[in-house]
């Protein structure tokens, strides 16, 4: 009975010191998990006197709900370019305020030429971060040159190939590999990337379907091969040399994230503030050399230090590579739930 | 005195119908409505599509497979556990739930380093010139998974109920003649009934419903029902995921009527 | 002897088993290298960071005032509702149960959901209170079900019994069932803590922005690798526990000394 009630008294010392959480803040920021240096929301902090807090989410698909209920107010949010066209088709976007962001100077005018594939007036959106998708490939692992999709589907891979699973992701591969557009919308050309992927699966060549797990499995020598976002490929590689990252000759899909503000925001002009915070070229290099994505912020790229990164082909791609990339777009209600079906099929085969 | 009694439930009923009743009531209307909120059985109807029934099966397979093994590695253990006398034995009980404290995510994915490609036991298997085993992202691993977050759930409500057992039962029963096997299955096995269908209860349910385990263990190749009702959760298909967790009530329901058949045999030698 | 010898490998064996996982978290939480696949080498870095994390120590402080605030109200609600089940009559009480089992039996998916439901229908904005209900709702059937089967042994003649001799209920209660119970109460409750501070999925559903605990900050780590920061503040919260439980097991151990089972 004493050890008991002793140890229910430790409970009570270690819980109870603590309590009255949950102060109101001044800017609620919603952001994908990894994706900023902290200190950068301490500087800001610091600037301007008003209180953060910071949320992460792991894929649009988790982040959306969350906005698009409205049970939570987000000031500041970044999607994907596809989320975004989606957000602002739903009307859930404020226009941002461009008064406040004299620092969009700074960012690269074929970024926000892009941007306007999914924000055709550059009204809701600040570019912040921007890739491609490819592989990611152990050169010690595989015995020929990559430079396919091709590779994906090779039986001599038993159990050693990584796919991601996010859907958008898994078809962009099917599809462009195939020689379609991973934005299709033509039935016959889905159900030829479904069977492609089913019989990938099939033929025991996936060892899994995962998101970010990427980074360490290559690391750790788990998988020869695996599709990955171009910002990893820095990181990766500075962890195990032998990891090269290759965006395939087909063609693949190049994305940007940027900064949105929700309709429910309750602090816009705080948000504003912080989006220009981000594009002053000082804060987007700390971010960059953080997250190793690449920045749209042209000032900042000027500033890379280490002259590798800076003239890097997987950070700063040629344009030939980015021609035959495509941007995602949001295929509308029935058939984004069309390819979520069909992905579903894949997975449960 | 009745009276006063009952009125101790009163908080508890309350609470009980604010935060679980009612809520339930909003997955029912999900379930039996269409997106244009009309009254339709067509996304519990859902169920019918091959890859979800395919989950469901799956499911019902993987969770009964892990219950009995939980069982089988939790009886004999409660039965050391309560061999070990009063003292030592809270301790150890504490010990089963002293890796709880660790969070259970964390956990989960220390297997996937344990059980890797060239994770920690494969590296010791080779090592000592054994074949490496390849288990991570397969069913194994899922029941593995199972078991290792399961295993404590089965453990204490049956030690609770086996050290409530009184030792002259036992013994009075060796006195009759009855041999050790004898006593195990006329006395102890009845006897702890009832801690075995709570054990059952607290391993099969979660087993059943979760999406963690088999995605973290399972590499995304296999989906539970639980996957798949956390992702039509996710792409905001509430109708559909409502309808699918109906289903999947149902079939808890089904198997709870079962246990709790037993559970009434099992009580009636108690009271 | 063999027999004895058996049952110490079978306990070892999944002491080991329990263990593994545990053992491989403390590793990493020395290793030097970011990433869980590759061993950088020795250090104490991420301890010394860990106090640092602003985010990580409000994510630890959440959890903790969560789990123990509701463990202590399930435990208390949950109890008094056992100790006026086993007096109900069959129906009511068959009903009270089947309510219980409801969130046991239910995916937490469904009742995360449900729950987030509920909130934004009475627009109740998620945050601290709103994890906060969620966990007691969760953490209720916990304790019913490890306190109900005690109170089902109990006798209910000595209760009886003690009342003839003139005892008043809460007296008769406190000295007759209650020991009876209590082991059932003192696991109800540390298995509702526990649970609480183990769950994700509930609390990722009933969260507000800013608001998280120890679960949900490492379900959003998960996918980039996780922080060897969250490694090392996990093996620093189990050994804390473990080293609390050894103190208190020596000290009882300690005080019954003379008598003759003390050697085990």
């Amino acid at each position: 009975m004493k050890k008991i009630t002793a140890l229910l008294l430790l409970l009570v010392v270690a819980t109870g010191v603590f309590g009255g959480c949950g102060k109101k803040a001044d800017l609620y920021i919603y952001n994908w998990g990894e994706y900023m240096d902290k200190d950068v929301l301490k500087i800001f902090e610091e600037e301007t006197g008003l209180k953060v807090k910071y949320d992460e989410f792991d894929t649009n698909e988790t982040m959306y709900p969350k906005v698009a209920t409205g049970a939570v107010k987000y000031d500041v949010v970044c999607p994907s370019d596809y989320m975004i066209q989606r957000m602002r088709e739903e009307d859930l976007l404020a226009e941002i305020d461009f008064n406040n962001i004299p620092n969009i100077q700074y960012i690269g005018e074929q970024y926000l030429q892009s941007s306007r594939e999914f924000d055709p007036e550059n009204k809701y959106s600040v570019p912040y971060c921007w890739g491609t998708v490819g592989i990611l490939y152990n050169k010690t692992m595989v015995d020929e040159p990559i430079d396919s999709w091709s590779v994906l589907f090779d039986e001599k891979y038993q159990d050693n190939i990584l796919m991601q699973k996010s859907v958008r992701d898994a078809y962009c591969v099917a599809l462009k590999y195939l020689g379609y557009s991973l934005n299709s919308t033509n039935d016959a050309e889905l159900d030829a990337a479904t069977k492609l992927l089913k019989d990938q699966k099939a033929s025991g060549v996936v060892q899994a379907y995962v998101v970010d797990e990427v980074r360490d499995k290559m690391i750790g020598d788990s998988a020869a091969i695996g599709v990955i976002y171009s910002g990893e490929a820095i990181y990766t590689k500075r962890e195990n040399p032998n990891l090269e990252y290759v965006v395939p000759k087909e063609g693949s899909n190049v994305w940007i994230d940027s900064w949105v503000i929700p309709k429910n925001a309750e602090h816009k002009e705080n948000a504003e503030k912080f989006i220009n915070f981000l594009c002053r070229p000082d804060i987007a290099l700390k971010n960059f050399e953080y997250i190793t994505y690449s920045t749209p912020n042209t000032e900042a790229q000027k500033l890379i230090e280490d002259e590798d990164i800076r003239n890097s082909k997987v950070a700063f791609p040629d344009p030939e590579v980015l021609e035959r990339c495509e941007t995602f777009k949001y295929l509308g209600e029935e058939y984004d739930a069309k390819y979520n079906s069909l992905w579903k099929e894949v997975l449960g085969e | 005195m009745k009276r006063n009694g009952k009125l101790l439930a009163a908080p508890y009923t309350l609470w009980m119908v604010a935060f679980i009743v009612i809520p339930l009531f909003f997955i029912l209307f999900y379930g039996f409505t269409d997106n244009d909120f009309n009254v339709t059985l067509g996304s519990i109807a859902q169920i019918s599509k091959p890859v979800n029934l395919k989950a469901l099966w799956l499911s019902i397979e993987l969770s009964l497979i892990s219950t009995v093994l939980c069982l089988f590695l939790a009886y004999p253990l409660a039965m050391i556990l309560k061999g070990k006398g009063r003292s030592s034995s809270s301790f150890i009980v504490l010990i089963f739930i002293l890796p709880m404290w660790m969070n259970f995510l964390l956990r989960t994915f220390a297997w996937q380093t344990l059980l890797d490609k060239n994770g920690v036991i494969n590296t010791v298997l080779s090592a000592v010139g054994l074949p490496k085993q390849n288990i991570i992202n397969t069913p194994s691993a899922i029941i593995l998974g199972m078991v290792y977050n399961f295993l404590p759930f089965m453990v204490l409500p049956i030690y609770n109920v086996l050290v409530k057992i009184d030792d002259n039962v036992l013994n009075a029963a060796r006195d009759l003649g009855a041999n050790e096997v004898q006593t195990f299955v006329k006395v102890t096995l009845p006897l702890s009934l009832p801690g075995i269908i709570s054990g059952i209860t607290m391993v099969f349910v979660p087993a059943l419903t979760t999406f963690v385990i088999s995605d973290i263990l399972g590499g995304g190749k296999i989906l539970l029902l639980g996957n798949v009702i956390e992702q039509e959760f996710q792409i905001m298909n509430w109708h559909t995921g409502s309808g699918l967790s109906i289903v999947l009530m149902i079939f808890i329901f089904v198997s709870m009527l079962i246990t709790a058949k037993y559970d009434k045999e099992g009580e009636g030698s108690l009271w | 002897m063999v027999k004895k010898i058996g049952k110490n490998v079978y306990l070892a064996l999944i002491l080991i088993f329990l263990y593994a996982p545990i053992a491989t978290l403390v590793v990493l939480s020395f290793n030097a290298s970011k990433s869980r696949a590759k061993w950088g080498g020795f250090t104490f870095e991420w301890y010394a960071k860990m106090f640092a994390n602003e985010d990580i120590m409000s994510a630890l402080v959440n959890t903790l005032v969560i789990a123990f605030v509701s463990a202590l109200v399930a435990t208390v609600v949950g109890t008094m509702a056992c100790i006026a089940m086993n007096r109900m009559k069959k129906l009511p009480r068959t009903i009270l149960m089947g309510i219980t089992n409801i969130p046991m039996l239910n995916a937490d998916i469904v009742t995360g959901i449900s729950l987030m439901l509920l909130f934004i229908a009475l627009k109740f904005s998620l945050g601290f209170v709103s994890v906060l209900f969620a966990h007691i709702t969760f953490n209720l059937p916990y304790v019913v079900l490890s306190v109900m089967p005690k109170i089902r042994q109990t006798n209910k003649n000595t209760y009886e019994a003690a009342l003839d001799l003139g005892a008043s209920h809460f007296y008769a209660f406190r000295k007759v069932i209650f020991p009876d119970i209590f082991p059932g109460i003192l696991s109800g409750f540390l298995m509702a803590f526990t649970m609480s501070l183990d769950d994700f999925v509930i609390t990722h559903f009933t969260k507000g922005p800013g608001v998280d605990t120890l679960s949900t900050k490492i379900y959003t780590e998960v996918r980039k690798g996780i922080k060897p920061e969250m490694y090392a503040l996990s093996t620093l919260l189990f050994m804390s526990v473990l080293i609390l439980l050894i103190i208190v097991n020596r000290r009882s151990a300690g005080k019954k000394d003379i008598s003759p089972e003390t050697s085990k």
